[in-house]
């Protein structure tokens, strides 16, 4: 396959993807300009950090400058995630070569749904490399578009912002959504949902994460537990 | 705002997240295999994670007056009701948002 095809498959293969990140992108930076931080703050979230729903978050942290310990304990849990597209990718990434800290680096949400299946790969390893590249690379791009105008409308258009800063919730309510239908975990989302509504009853809302993560934990490890016994 | 407080939350942020996502590859580079607890938690941990990135948007809700609770409830329902029918993220997202904006905007003011 020549290089001219790969870059024609890894754009249409993308294409999906460009919309969505193109959008969820501007929200961003509208979000962004809301809370004080213009166009420079914003693309360089998007370079240095491209994690969308977790760039949703920066925005409030930078807001209410909360200490860097915070920040990273925040950034651990709502990017744990992450560690399992990983775990699923090591053997499809096992063999590229120069560009793999990239592959590794851009492994969002979006991009991590595009490149999980590998029959989609082109055949020989070299154009495969240049496939997976491309794909990330595009989505990155689209990324930043989005942030860039996002911040620019923010800037020049002073219009009401007030309720934007629900974007982020409607994605995650979309994203439990998509879950819901299409999995069979429905349990697990529920467990997710009842320990932090506990844990903000008790805990109260500056100090919940931390209790909600570990009662999560508990209670998968206890079911993890009894299916192992179950099963021998 | 200080500008370097800003910047140095930035830069933790980006060196967490591309810490997690390259752990695995890391740890399990090719020889090791990955525990089987660690997979179970990879399988599970994204449904229940979500769940809880909800409760945490909507932890400043309050049910005292209507004006409270109501527009986020209502929006929250839009958007679950618009993906279930088109499954479309950025109808879904863009919907929800635009409608959440009118009602605290313009409805319960």
């Amino acid at each position: 396959m020549g290089i001219k095809t790969t870059v024609k498959k890894a754009f249409i293969k993308s294409l999906p993807v460009m919309a969505a990140y193109v959008i969820l992108g501007m929200g961003f930076g509208i979000l962004m300009d809301d809370r004080g931080y213009g166009t420079v703050w914003s693309l360089v979230c998007s370079v240095f950090i491209f994690a969308g729903s977790m760039q949703y978050v920066t925005a409030d942290l930078l807001a209410a400058a909360v200490s860097p310990i915070n920040a990273a304990i925040m950034a651990l849990m709502v990017n744990a995630r992450h560690l399992f597209y990983g775990i699923s990718m090591i053997g499809k990434y096992r063999n590229m070569g120069k560009t793999k800290p990239y592959l590794i680096f851009g492994l969002t949400d979006e991009t991590y749904s595009l490149l999980c299946d590998d029959k989609d790969y082109p055949p020989q390893k070299k154009d495969a490399e240049l496939y997976c590249f491309l794909v990330t690379l595009f989505d990155q791009m689209y990324w930043i578009i989005g942030t860039l105008l996002g911040a620019l409308i923010g800037a020049v258009f002073n219009f009401n912002s007030k309720g934007i800063d629900f974007s982020m919730t409607a994605l995650f309510v979309t994203v439990f959504v998509e879950q819901w239908l299409t999995s069979k975990e429905q349990r697990c989302a529920l467990t997710g949902i009842g320990a932090a509504v506990v844990c903000l009853i008790i805990f109260g809302e500056s100090n919940f994460l931390i209790p909600t993560m570990l009662l999560i934990a508990l209670i998968l490890t206890i079911s993890y537990r009894k299916r192992g016994v179950s099963d021998e | 705002m200080n500008n370097l407080h800003s910047a140095v939350l930035i830069a933790v942020i980006a060196v967490v997240t591309v810490m997690l996502r390259a752990f695995p590859f890391l740890v399990f580079n090719g020889r090791r295999k990955v525990p089987r607890y660690t997979m179970f938690l990879g399988d599970k941990l994204p449904y229940a994670i979500i769940g809880m990135l909800i409760v945490y948007c909507l932890r400043n809700v309050s049910f005292g007056a209507l004006a409270d609770w109501l527009p986020s409830f209502i929006s929250v329902i839009i958007v679950a009701v618009l993906h279930i029918w088109k499954r479309k993220t950025i109808i879904s997202v863009a919907g929800g948002t635009l409608v959440y904006m009118f009602l605290v905007q313009a409805v319960f003011v």
